[in-house]
């Protein structure tokens, strides 16, 4: 099952390289990552997405959790949440197609944030299956480069993830 | 500033190597009383020194290497360390700072290389750091699940020249760590009535009791409740091996009554013990008709390969504690009589198939069998040595047949599994209790890994005694090529390569004996232990085909093993 592990860490030199390798060296999966500073410059906020049992993410759970660095951590899926992954996508856009991939994009609710005569940039936001039901919706062979930034997440409702 | 540090901290002695990076640190211990400095010969055997010094006292093991290959040297020590949970820091030099990343002269990334074998890693960017990182290092060595903790020092935080004003800290707090210390009440409660209404019981003590210094309240419960005990290799000693309540070591080669008692257990209380590969089998095929209390300080090695029924996470000693407590004021007794019967079927597998009502190996033959000599070394130090260890057969018998009835006595690398470290360790107890007697158990292929310490020993006058069971072969990788490769010895042979250790020991100053005939053994062996001031090796021929049994048969449950070559369960 996929989960999304919402982790608040102490923002010094290496504390990224302990959580990764941590992945590597006990053979768990990675599907996404974000990380960033929070507002309190001395902590990150690190969100990875993966898949396993029960029993594997009660494991990645527990060693994330013995990691010095690691603050606090989260499984956002266990409960109410919101989930949002930012995509940048250019795409060819000439002719006939030009009209369509614009319908395409008001439909998902997207922006094009940079035109050319034959291409787009679109931006759209939301959760990663939003994003996948996009792409699938332009298709191949319009797509010239996809960014993703990962997921990131939030718990709804009164629980908060600080200090 | 950092020898200070040290000081403060209690450091009373560092196992290192000097080297370019380290060498303001080197020339600020030679300025100094407080904190000795032992000189090895090679930087992995300054860890498994460090390492060995901590296991016999407890306290946390230091290390100093230079940056490059004094890093690189020391890791193998630190795997060890961190395998087995053992508190370590370990100070290594760095190139300068504006050098890092730049490829210079003995660098490399010490944080990087580490960081899969390490509880935590430092690398000190300011010098008015030093007397911090040290606390937070030595603290988190040794609290919680302890292991080994590495700061890495560029040259320049120890330039002599830079003064700063120096304070060491009283106390430490890390907001991201805090260790398990009370086990959860309610769980002990329940685990308390689990174990007193079993009719089956068996309590499976680990490392982690003798790390946790709960030997004694261990015993206490065992006593108490007249419940059968079985340790794990790194248990041993935490509850007197001499003891009728004591089965042996249990798993791949532990000993018939520990693995049968184990598999027809109804209750299980595991200690400090995390169900290693080499103590299950089979994690599916393990104790079918047991619940299990497992205790442990980290939350992670709970229900990791065996669902625990009553997880406890809690410091040991603190939860044995409550335990014995609570079970003094329980109404409710063990029952009596299915106690009694219990101990009746574990007498019987004693008496068919056990070590130690009567030898269950060769004693008619002329050779000197493997188990005999560390029989003969129980009887020479009156089962009171610190017996430290290589890796093998070696290990094997004298994890079965040295009684340990002490904790932190028996001093060796079970879960990584280092060659090598037997010698190095050996001198670390040595350094720690001087008026000790400290013995190696090792074979003629593991002491080469690390000889060169024998050089060490005579530089401090460690009277370290090396006994090394030589059947010239890698006699463990042997057994498994008999067993599972049709006795294709595929490169566990030494042939006419081995050297002459009587003169080899002498070229070093030592004394060497070589013992070959049966009859001698005894007395051989007690004059080697005569020889209080001297160290000494006796390299005893031993027979060549020998097996260590019982040994579990892979993928099968714990009752399934060779008892001998032709016998199994």
């Amino acid at each position: 099952m996929r989960r999304i592990i919402s982790v608040l860490m102490e923002n010094e030199p290496g504390s990224l390289s302990r959580v990764v390798g941590l992945f590597s060296q006990r053979g768990y999966n990675i599907e996404s990552l974000t990380v960033a500073p929070t507002e309190d410059e001395t902590l990150s906020r690190l969100t990875l997405t993966t898949i396993g049992d029960d029993h594997k993410i009660e494991q990645i759970t527990k060693h994330l959790n013995k990691l010095i660095d690691v603050v606090k951590l989260v499984d956002l899926t266990e409960g109410a949440h919101i989930e949002r992954e930012v995509m940048l996508i250019k795409v060819k856009a000439a002719g006939a197609q030009r009209a369509e991939i614009k319908r395409c994009v008001d439909i998902f609710r997207g922006q094009i944030v940079d035109v050319t005569a034959s291409l787009y940039i679109i931006q759209i936001t939301g959760t990663s299956d939003k994003l996948d039901a996009f792409l699938q919706a332009v298709g191949d062979a319009s797509i010239l480069e996809v960014v993703r930034s990962g997921v990131s997440g939030i718990a709804r409702g009164e629980k908060v993830l600080s200090l | 500033m950092l020898i200070r540090a040290l000081r403060d901290e209690g450091v009373t002695t560092v196992f290192g190597y000097p080297g370019g990076a380290a060498l303001h640190i080197y020339d600020a211990i030679f300025r100094q009383k407080d904190v000795k400095h032992i000189l090895v010969r090679h930087e992995q055997a300054a860890t498994h020194a460090a390492d060995a010094y901590s296991r016999s006292t407890g306290d946390v093991g230091t290390v100093l290497v230079t940056s490059g290959p004094g890093a690189t040297n020391a890791i193998t020590g630190i795997a060890t360390a961190y395998m087995d949970s053992i508190p370590m820091v370990v100070l290594s030099g760095q190139v300068v700072s504006e050098r890092i990343g730049e490829d210079a002269f003995q660098e490399t990334d010490m944080v990087g290389i580490s960081r899969p074998i390490v509880k935590h890693s430092f690398m000190v960017r300011d010098a008015r750091d030093i007397p911090e990182v040290i606390k937070k290092a030595y603290y988190i060595a040794r609290t919680g699940r302890p292991g080994p903790v590495v700061i890495d020092i560029p040259k320049d935080i120890t330039n002599p020249f830079d003064t700063y004003p120096y304070e060491y800290p009283e106390k430490v707090k890390i907001r991201s760590y805090t260790p398990a210390t009370r086990g959860h009440a309610g769980q002990i409660k329940k685990a308390v009535q689990l174990m007193l209404e079993s009719k089956r019981p068996v309590i499976y003590a680990g490392g982690g009791v003798v790390q946790g210094n709960g030997s004694e309240l261990l015993t206490d419960i065992a006593r108490k409740l007249n419940y059968p005990v079985t340790n794990t290799l790194m248990g041993l000693g935490c509850y007197p091996g001499s003891d009728r309540q004591f089965l042996g070591m249990l798993g791949m080669h532990g000993t018939y009554e520990a693995n049968m008692a184990m598999h027809n257990a109804d209750a299980i209380l595991a200690v400090g013990a995390r169900f290693d590969d080499r103590v299950t089998n089979a994690v599916n095929k393990f104790c079918p008709n047991a619940k299990i209390v497992h205790i442990d300080v980290d939350p992670a090695s709970i229900s990791k390969t065996v669902t625990a029924d009553i997880p406890i996470v809690g410091a040991v000693d603190s939860v044995l504690s409550e335990m014995l407590a609570l079970i003094g004021e329980s109404e409710q007794k063990p029952d009596a009589a299915a106690i009694k019967n219990w101990w009746e079927q574990i007498d019987e597998w004693r008496d068919s198939h056990g070590l130690y009502t009567a030898p269950r190996y060769n004693t008619g033959g002329e050779k000197i069998m493997p188990q005999d000599v560390i029989k003969a070394l129980h009887e020479v130090t009156g089962g009171d040595a610190y017996i430290t260890s290589d890796v093998g057969q070696h290990q094997m018998f004298a994890a079965q047949y040295y009684l340990f009835d002490k904790p932190r006595r028996w001093i060796n690398s079970g879960g990584l599994g280092t060659m090598g470290f037997g010698l190095p360790a050996a001198l670390g107890v040595q350094m720690a209790h001087r008026d000790a007697v400290v013995a190696c158990v090792t074979g003629e292929g593991s002491i080469q890994m690390c000889i060169e310490e024998l050089a060490t020993l005579t530089q401090y006058h460690l009277p370290v005694k090396i006994i090394c069971l030589n059947n010239q072969a890698l006699g463990m990788v042997r057994q498994w090529q008999d067993m599972q490769y049709d006795s294709r010895y595929s490169e566990s042979l030494y042939e006419d390569s081995l050297p002459d250790f009587v003169k080899l020991m002498e070229a070093y100053g030592h004394v060497g004996m070589r013992v070959t005939q049966k009859d001698d053994l005894k007395a051989k062996m007690e004059e080697c232990f005569a020889m209080k001031d001297r160290v000494v090796f006796m390299d005893i021929a031993v027979d060549t085909s020998e097996h260590v049994y019982p040994m579990q048969i892979a993928g099968a449950s714990m009752r399934d093993m060779w008892v001998s070559k032709t016998e199994r369960t």
